[in-house]
């Protein structure tokens, strides 16, 4: 983490403990509250249960132009950027990928080019639907090591945040607790059930509540469709393409629509916003990333629909692509978020039950 | 500005809002001319946590039950049993029905039990303080059609007869007048004012602090006493707790509390001590400090502990000053070094036993044969290293105010000035004259802003 960005940080969270008019809001402000220093770890714990809601900047007295210039939502972006920075493996890389939209459609773009090459390489010799232009074997054997990496690269990064924040053994109570609160997102209902103040100042709207519980939810949902289709394939002898009334359609089709609705969502909250309550630095990072998630969804539905037709092998080459690009920069993108801001609920629910 | 509005409001806090949302309800066109800035609007509204209610069983967020009576004996307590009972009892009484309108108005608040507040039976605290819940009443407002202008400075109300017949205001250096039907007024208090501070304290009150809002400096308030409207309340009269002294010289609300006297020797820049530290529990006490700083050379005093103590209070927004030893905090502070380890080791040798030491009540652990003597919580200051915290006198609010009556209407000597009304801080001295019940004034403006609302909207309707 910066040195500066750090301190500002200690600064604004000392007058924040002073005040604790918004300790109802989310959960960093209880969690802050039982401190009187505020080391490196603790910035970035806390750092990382903010939402960048931004109920507690509206309902400031302390914002600019007031000398004391508070901006929680926007100190805690920073010091949350710089922290996955920092845990990032191999290190340097997130830097880039955070601060460059243009950098992950570079990537993706990488992403068809690969596929496109060993697709022309390793023609399949027979096969139907999807299998016809790319063979299981090859899919596999892209899109394992493609699934393994990062998450080997995710659990070097959060030992790393584990050991920073002082993070002790997990218990499934703790993991439970975290879980519900993640499941429902619980802190950005903004203490009240109305949601936060991220689209139109002090205005609270649950859209973003909502938008993030679609991804999430049709990210789940798209995976487990995933899954569904190797077991199938593996285990039942029953290799695809599926009929509509299969587990992986039945489960994949809601989730691509749920994403698709989600991320056009979240992108026009995105744009209309303050920067400046966030980190600005990382916005066309971020946006790309939710773009890319959205093309995902996008070209898959595409997929299911003008699967019968000519437009097959690019269609299938641009989705493949788009989702090898995804799961290799997952430990570099905003998608990291969703493990570190897990690992922060666990550490959280550990604290709550010390003190 | 050629549009015509029933009702003109003057500020824009809690006050201002109650009053301009009751009478939009009501049919009637408004105004709010808001001195300040958009950033800065709502006053000192904006800078409170929660407010008081009675009621009957559990209400909201309120648990329990605190009846009227309990109510007015707080009131009588802190006011020394100077108050307008009438006035006092109607807004005791209107309290617990505000509640539930405040909420219904966009209000949120803090769930019971939650955090380090344990006020839940008689005060209900605003989910994210008071500036939450005027951003809720400015979007009520907006929706029942209210307009806001903001920077709209208004510098007088022309009083005719019995009526006023028009409203004067500066806005980007322009005067512009408008001519309601009704006013209300809502603009705060004088403490902001520092030259009317002066005149009623003396040079001291060029060193005070000012808690709140720097926009609330009695312009109107002294309009009209000017002419003749008839006012209530000591003049003299202001409420001043001792606060961190490198706090901002206004606007520095509630992070500048500091809570460590109970537990500290307070000494003057002479190092002297001057009053029992230990006298009643804090924050019971915490105002009677802004006048006793106040008191003292330069307006300035030092409280100082060492390391056991510095956890016993909430955290303070800046760090105090910390020395491993006296001389050293003695340097760094500005005392003067020989008086201050003379008045420490003075008082340290007529602290006795504290093994009865309890930060939360009065434990009766005092000094024997000191003068001023520390009759609670006197431990000695004996563990370095030891902190420094330097205090001030913080005004809050001041006490002069426009006499009203049970409809919040002004009058003047000859009788009731036909559509003027007054809500909150301007009138709040016939209440609170003295002291102060944390919570009270939030609601004094929210009921007596509801009362002027509906009061001056009727007028309009005719
Ligand atoms: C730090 C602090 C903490 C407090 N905490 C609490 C608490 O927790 N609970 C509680 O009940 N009370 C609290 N109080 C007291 C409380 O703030 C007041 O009682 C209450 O805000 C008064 O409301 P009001 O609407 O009358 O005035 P304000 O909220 O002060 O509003 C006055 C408005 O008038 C405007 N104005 C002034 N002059 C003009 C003019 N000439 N033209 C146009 N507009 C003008 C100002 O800009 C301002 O918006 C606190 C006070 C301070 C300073
Ligand atoms: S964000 Fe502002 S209002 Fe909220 S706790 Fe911090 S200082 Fe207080
Ligand atoms: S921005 Fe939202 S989540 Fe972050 S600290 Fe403020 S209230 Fe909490």
């Amino acid at each position: 983490m910066q040195m500066d960005n750090l301190e500002e940080a200690r600064r604004q969270a000392e007058i924040c403990n002073a005040c604790r008019y918004c300790e109802g809001y989310c959960a960093v402000f209880p969690a802050l509250q039982l401190h009187r220093s505020f080391s490196e770890g603790t910035i970035t714990q806390l750092a990382n249960l903010c939402h960048n809601c931004r109920g507690c900047y509206y309902a400031c007295q302390y914002t600019a132009p007031h000398e004391f210039n508070i901006n929680i939502p926007q100190v805690m972006a920073e010091a949350r950027q710089k922290s996955w920075e920092s845990f990032a493996w191999p290190g340097g890389i997130a830097r880039i990928f955070q601060k460059r939209g243009s950098l992950i459609a570079l990537a993706t773009i990488i992403g068809f080019a690969v596929i496109f090459y060993v697709i022309r390489a390793l023609k399949p010799s027979g096969g139907e639907g999807f299998y016809a232009v790319i063979s299981h074997a090859t899919m596999t054997g892209i899109f394992l090591p493609a699934f393994l990496y990062p998450l080997f690269s995710m659990g070097i990064s959060l030992r790393r945040y584990w050991r920073k924040v002082g993070g002790e053994e997990i218990t499934w109570d703790h993991f439970r607790r975290a879980l519900i609160s993640a499941g429902k997102l619980k802190n950005l209902s903004g203490g009240h059930g109305d949601g936060c103040n991220f689209e139109e100042e002090d205005r609270f709207s649950n859209q973003r509540r909502y938008a993030h519980q679609a991804v999430l939810y049709g990210f789940l949902l798209c995976f487990a469709a995933t899954c569904s289709g190797a077991v199938m394939y593996y285990f039942l002898n029953m290799p695809g393409p599926y009929p509509i009334f299969s587990i992986p359609k039945l489960l994949g089709i809601p989730g691509g629509l749920l994403i698709l609705v989600g991320c056009s969502k979240l992108i026009q909250l995105k744009l209309k916003a303050d920067p400046e309550l966030g980190s600005a630095r990382v916005w066309s990072g971020e946006m790309g990333f939710v773009g890319l998630l959205l093309f995902i969804a996008l070209s898959g539905l595409l997929l299911f629909v003008l699967g019968g037709t000519a437009a097959l092998p690019l269609l299938l080459d641009l989705h493949l692509g788009a989702v090898l690009a995804f799961f290799l920069l997952t430990p570099y993108t905003k998608m990291a978020h969703g493990f570190y801001r897990m690992a922060a609920l666990i550490r959280d629910a550990q604290m709550k039950t010390e003190s | 500005m050629n549009k015509h509005y029933d009702l003109a409001v003057i500020g824009g806090g809690n006050a201002a809002l109650c009053a301009a949302i009751t009478a939009a309800e009501l049919g009637a066109k408004v105004i709010i001319l808001e001195t300040a800035p958009k950033p800065y609007r709502g006053g000192n509204s904006r800078h409170t946590r929660d407010i008081r209610c009675m009621h009957r069983g559990p209400l909201g967020p309120l648990e329990g039950d605190y009846s009227e009576d309990e109510y007015y004996e707080d009131l009588l307590k802190v006011t020394g049993g100077k108050t307008n009972e009438q006035l006092a009892r109607l807004v005791i009484r209107s309290s617990e029905s505000a509640l539930p309108w405040m909420q219904k108005h966009g209000a949120h608040f803090q769930p019971p039990l939650s955090g380090t507040l344990s006020l839940t039976r008689t005060n209900a605290f605003f989910l994210g303080g008071g500036k939450s819940l005027v951003n809720a009443y400015y979007r009520t407002a907006d929706k029942l059609g209210v307009d806001v202008l903001y920077r709209a400075h208004v510098k007088h109300l022309q009083l005719k007869g019995n009526l006023i017949t028009r409203v004067d205001y500066v806005y980007e250096g322009q005067q512009y007048q408008i001519e309601p039907s009704s006013v209300v007024v809502a603009s705060g208090g004088f403490e902001a004012n520092l030259e009317w501070l002066e005149k009623v304290w003396g040079p001291a009150a060029e060193n005070f602090l000012i808690r709140g809002t720097p926009y609330n400096r009695g312009v109107v308030l002294e309009d009209l006493l000017e002419q003749g409207v008839q006012s209530v309340g000591d003049p003299t009269q202001c409420h001043a707790v001792a606060i961190d002294g490198r706090a901002p010289k206004f606007d520095g609300g509630i992070v500048t509390r500091l809570d460590c006297v109970p537990f500290s020797i307070v000494v003057n820049k002479e190092a002297q001590r001057f009053y029992d530290e230990g006298e009643d529990i804090w924050p019971k006490r915490y105002a009677i400090w802004g006048r006793l700083v106040a008191q003292q050379p330069d307006q300035v005093a030092f409280a100082i502990i060492d390391s056991k103590s510095l956890k016993m209070f909430m955290p303070s927004a800046f760090p105090p000053t910390e020395a491993n030893t006296l001389e050293e905090l003695a340097e760094k502070t500005g005392l003067p070094s020989e008086k201050l380890i003379d008045t420490i080791a003075t008082f340290n040798s007529a602290c006795s036993s504290s093994e009865a030491f309890h930060p939360t009540e009065l434990d009766g652990v005092t000094t024997t044969g000191l003068t001023p003597e520390k009759t609670n919580w006197a431990r000695p200051i004996n563990e370095p290293p030891f902190y420094c915290y330097s205090l001030r006198t913080g005004v809050t609010f001041t006490y002069l105010a426009l006499k009203i009556d049970e409809n919040a209407q002004c009058s003047t000597a000859t009788g009731l000035v036909k559509n003027l009304w007054a809500a909150g801080e301007t009138m709040a001295g016939s209440i609170l004259s003295q002291g102060y019940l944390a919570g009270l004034g939030m609601m004094i403006g929210t009921v007596f802003g509801r009362i002027a609302g509906r009061e001056a909207a009727n007028y309009a309707n005719g």
